[in-house]
């Protein structure tokens, strides 16, 4: 399989999975328990959400450890069983997708906030991190997705970690914006130019944004980051905010009003498109859809 | 700047060491408890409160500003106890069963804590129990229930049914927040009120305990 990295700089738009936990609550997954732990205990989910994912058309499948660093599970009690918990989900990933699409490990925020603000020091964070990571690269992934992150420091943390565990693994490096009357900015702070030039400078490989709003504000969001980038961007944006619906939670946001939307995602000459909270497989093949049909 | 002024301004620029020291300062040259905590501490949280809901600081600002915050109050807390102030009232806050997100539920902990109010933080993972029967044992009037995910949200409906079956509908009010709530959500359920955000949380609760 040729080299990720080697594809976008070639100019090639890849598309990504959509939700992992909007997927497992699908499959009847119960909320509350420590969403990880079916990594060991129904890989079989991980396995049949991988292969619909693939058969949508998504080059890049995430796996389902965003909750997978030690300072992370600790809170269910289960940082003991990091190693087994972030290997066996590479593993149900790889099983299904083979060498037909990339395994790209997720690695989602400590849930502790930093010093002096909270009560975690940098190295307890890089440790953490850096225990995690190991253990996808061990398995296997393909490239590192760090994700979700609001906080530069500890998404710098985690950059430098991965670089640590292996100077070869590509890492793509996101973070979640909400829009102010000032602009956009995380809720620890971070704006857009600087999340650029602390990404990049930590030694992330392609940058962008998750999570959000909505596909209209994960647009700005990306202009933005077009305008404060050169390295290659990443959008994978939620199908709008949760609505209420007969008590169970609905996203708003239709497979085809998402796709018309990437078109301009394209258009802005983003690399790799994806879906976060919300999306789900329809969603990921009327993306594919739209950039076969406009790269094709 | 006279002292309040000067210990208010110190909170907002969150240098817990100087509260520390001007709080000493205050109650040396004879202020009360009471004074400080009103036109010092309270009125420096309602300006961080304020100025976070604007956007125009963060997360980081308002957590160095309650540290600040917490190093005034722990100062001024033995001097209630002597003096008999009472509380404001007693509010047991709380993330609900199954749901780890407590960021949200801090601040308004803070906020709440800065506007004088007495809260009993019950942490993340709370059983819908725990909460009633920590407002009972406690006597506090209200609960403020929060929630990020979608899937925790119906713990919400269960502790305003159980406060129902218990005949303490009314008697105390259940405020609910967090990303995915509504205010239509909050009617849905029965709860007495939706707060937007931890600034809101704090009128709501002031409102219902009629605070003048």
């Amino acid at each position: 399989m040729k080299r990720l990295l080697e594809r976008i700089a070639a100019g090639e738009i890849l598309v990504a999975d959509g939700a992992m936990g909007t997927m497992l609550f699908r499959k009847g997954i119960a909320p509350g328990s420590c969403p990880e732990l079916v990594n060991v205990s129904r890989p079989e989910l991980l396995r049949e959400i991988a292969s619909e994912y693939l058969a949508a058309g998504a080059g890049i499948i995430q796996t389902n450890t965003f909750g997978g660093s030690p300072l992370k599970l600790a809170m269910y009690g289960l940082d003991g069983r990091t190693e087994e918990i972030n290997r066996a989900a590479v593993v149900a990933v790889r099983s299904v997708v083979g060498g037909r699409a990339y395994v790209s490990g997720s690695c989602g925020p400590s849930g502790k906030i930093l010093k002096p603000y909270g009560d975690t020091s940098p190295e307890a964070i890089y440790d953490s991190f850096l225990r995690q990571i190991t253990c996808l690269a061990e398995a296997g992934i393909d490239v590192l997705c760090i994700e979700t992150m609001t906080d530069i420091s500890e998404a710098t943390l985690a950059i430098r970690a991965a670089k640590a565990v292996s100077p070869s693994l590509p890492v793509m490096a996101t973070m979640t914006f909400d829009k102010t009357p000032r602009g956009f900015f995380t809720i620890m702070g971070v704006d857009i130019r600087q999340a650029a030039a602390d990404l990049a400078n930590a030694g992330a490989d392609v940058v962008g944004s998750n999570c959000g709003h909505g596909i209209e504000t994960m647009l700005e969001v990306a202009r933005q980051f077009k305008a404060a980038s050169r390295l290659p961007l990443i959008i994978q944006s939620n199908a709008g905010l949760p609505e209420l619906v007969d008590g169970r939670a609905e996203y708003r946001e239709t497979p085809e009003f998402m796709a018309e939307k990437a078109r301009q995602l394209i258009e802005l000459d983003v690399s790799i498109i994806g879906g976060c909270c919300g999306t789900t497989p329809e969603h990921i093949a009327a993306i594919r859809s739209m950039v076969d049909r406009i790269k094709g | 700047m006279d002292l309040l002024a000067n210990l208010s301004q110190s909170l907002q620029d969150g240098d817990d060491e100087k509260v520390a020291a001007l709080t000493k300062e205050a109650l040396a040259a004879g202020m009360s408890a009471k004074q400080i905590l009103d036109n010092a501490l309270i009125s420096g949280m309602t300006v961080i409160g304020n100025r976070f809901k604007a956007h125009e600081i963060f997360l980081p600002d308002v957590l160095l500003s309650a540290r600040a915050m917490y190093a005034g109050l722990e100062l001024l807390k033995p001097l209630f106890l002597k003096d008999d102030i009472p509380s404001r009232g007693k509010v047991v806050v709380g993330t609900v069963q199954g749901d780890l997100h407590d960021i949200g539920k801090n601040l308004v902990s803070i906020m709440l804590k800065g506007a004088g109010y007495e809260v009993i933080d019950l942490g993340n993972d709370v059983p819908p129990e725990r909460f009633v029967d920590t407002a009972v044992a406690q006597g506090a009037a209200i609960i403020g229930l929060s929630a990020l995910l979608t899937t925790t949200m119906p713990v919400m409906s269960q502790v305003a049914a159980l406060l129902k079956e218990r005949g303490l509908t009314g008697r105390i009010k259940l405020i609910i927040g967090g990303a995915p709530v509504s205010d239509a959500y909050a009617r849905e359920i029965g709860a007495d009120a939706y707060g937007f955000d931890a600034v809101k949380a704090v009128e709501i609760v002031d409102r219902f305990l009629m605070r003048q």
